[in-house]
């Protein structure tokens, strides 16, 4: 167990190195969610009340969109040079390769989000830092959520010549339920509305979507890395 | 006692059966030249010995250990296709990293004396990218031995290697030989393969046709194996019979 961990740690840092040296995924998720947060806010000529009442579902959807960005690379990073190979042989276990894959994506999508938050608060005019420790945990939740499922199917989909196609078919619709929930919290965050038991409701849906995704996600993997 | 030992294996891509009851037995201690032409199965078997795919049928133990089990990829080093390093890691990085998944003691010491086995101390902080075809293959080869495995695994080690990782690469593997590891190599470089092999065996169609030790007729002349054993063989002796 304990060496397992610190496979995963060691393959989620090679992820994050690399990434960061070459901003592959990087780039081209955060200037997608800037893009598209951008656009919207000339799009349309919305009331307070409207802008209010979209914010959680848009933000949600750009970062959920931005994540299938790096998702997509999670496993498709292996393939150059058969690196994957060498990682299936060696002795870490499968399920600590994917969790290095899940962390590492977790924090490439959290950082793409927090660069994003600052245009949305501007061209938004919505004072998400009011709201900022209730916010980071509903991104924290939800954000696993997607780097979890999206790296599972990242792995599904690695030797797929339409990974870039076939990955948000397969991701969206698990998402659905992970993304309202999201969606109808940072909402009432941002307006100030949210109704206690429903936000705690919806904060239980969070959590045990990651807490199942994760360990279907662990249990599983070797099936889809073994051939 | 056995270091491979596979009985039956049986492997399907689809309707395909790439592997038809293929059986292997090689010693511990041995170093095992698996020959074959293209299409005969080599690939596919290392690929189920490496715990990279598993077999439709049959049991395979390594080391005494079921093949993809934890304790087996501890002890199986694997060299594949593919040199199996990061481009945009360093040569000390890609090791390091390696050597914490192989479950190496030190493996900053490690991944040193491992650049420094294979000639690239002198480029241990440059990019993997940045190398030339035949540095990247030394950096491949280091990796593959950083934990002194007990069993070598290596499909087509020598296929487009430069003289000096060729060179590198046999001084390594007679290395692995002489503190009684295992290697199994398939190749189509036989005169590369004869250097070091003890034992030989050929693989025809999914089938294990012949295997044993390596014959004074298998150095003297490469394609004798293939005109005994193989296909033609078989046919002219069943001629003959």
């Amino acid at each position: 167990m304990t060496r397992g961990l610190i496979a995963a740690l060691a393959i989620a840092r090679k992820d994050l190195r690399t990434e960061l040296r070459t901003k592959e995924s990087l780039n081209a998720s955060a200037s997608f969610a800037l893009v598209i947060l951008v656009l919207f806010s000339f799009a349309f000529d919305l009331g307070r009340e409207e802008i209010y009442a979209i914010s959680g579902g848009m933000l949600w959807l750009v970062w959920s969109f931005a994540g299938a960005l790096i998702v997509n690379r999670s496993f498709a990073r292996e393939l150059p040079n058969d690196c994957l190979d060498v990682l299936v042989a060696s002795p870490a276990p499968a399920w600590a390769v994917f969790l290095g894959k899940a962390i590492a994506a977790f924090f490439l999508l959290i950082l793409v989000e927090a660069i994003s938050l600052l245009p949305f608060g501007l061209f938004y005019n919505i004072a998400w830092y009011d709201s900022a420790g209730s916010l980071l945990v509903v991104m924290a939740l939800t954000t696993w959520g997607i780097t979890v499922v999206g790296a599972a199917f990242s792995a599904v989909t690695v030797n797929v010549r339409l990974r870039e196609l076939m990955l948000p078919v397969l991701l969206y619709p698990i998402l659905i339920p992970l993304l309202i929930a999201a969606m109808g919290v940072t909402t009432g965050l941002f307006s100030g509305d949210a109704v206690p038991g429903s936000a705690a409701a919806s904060l239980r849906l969070l959590a045990g979507f990651d807490v199942m995704y994760t360990a279907l996600a662990l249990y599983l993997i070797e099936y889809v890395l073994v051939g | 006692m056995l270091a491979v030992a596979a009985e039956r294996v049986w492997k399907y891509f689809g309707d395909y059966p790439a592997l038809r009851g293929a059986t292997l037995h090689t010693k511990r201690g041995a170093c095992l030249a698996l020959l074959g032409r293209n299409g005969a199965g080599k690939t596919t078997l290392l690929r189920i010995l490496a715990g990279l795919s598993r077999p439709t049928k049959g049991e395979i133990t390594l080391l005494g250990q079921s093949a993809g089990s934890h304790e087996s990829r501890r002890r199986v080093g694997y060299l594949g296709h593919g040199i199996g390093v990061y481009d945009d890691l360093s040569a000390t990085e890609n090791l390091v990293l390696f050597g914490q998944l192989l479950g190496v003691n030190e493996p900053a010491k490690a991944a040193a004396a491992a650049l420094e086995l294979v000639g690239l101390t002198r480029v241990k902080d440059g990019l993997a990218r940045e190398f030339s075809r035949g540095m990247r293959q030394r950096l491949a080869v280091a990796r593959a031995f950083l934990h002194e495995p007990e069993l070598l695994l290596l499909d087509e080690p020598f296929t487009s290697l430069d003289d000096r990782a060729i060179a590198v690469l046999q001084t390594l593997l007679a290395g692995a030989l002489r503190r009684g590891a295992t290697i199994v190599m398939s190749t189509h470089q036989i005169r590369e393969a004869m250097e070091l092999a003890t034992d030989v065996a050929l693989l025809e169609r999914g089938q294990i046709v012949y295997s044993g030790p390596q014959t004074a007729e298998m150095l003297a002349d490469p394609g004798w194996l293939y005109r005994t054993y193989g296909d033609k063989g078989a046919g002219d002796r069943s001629a003959r019979s």
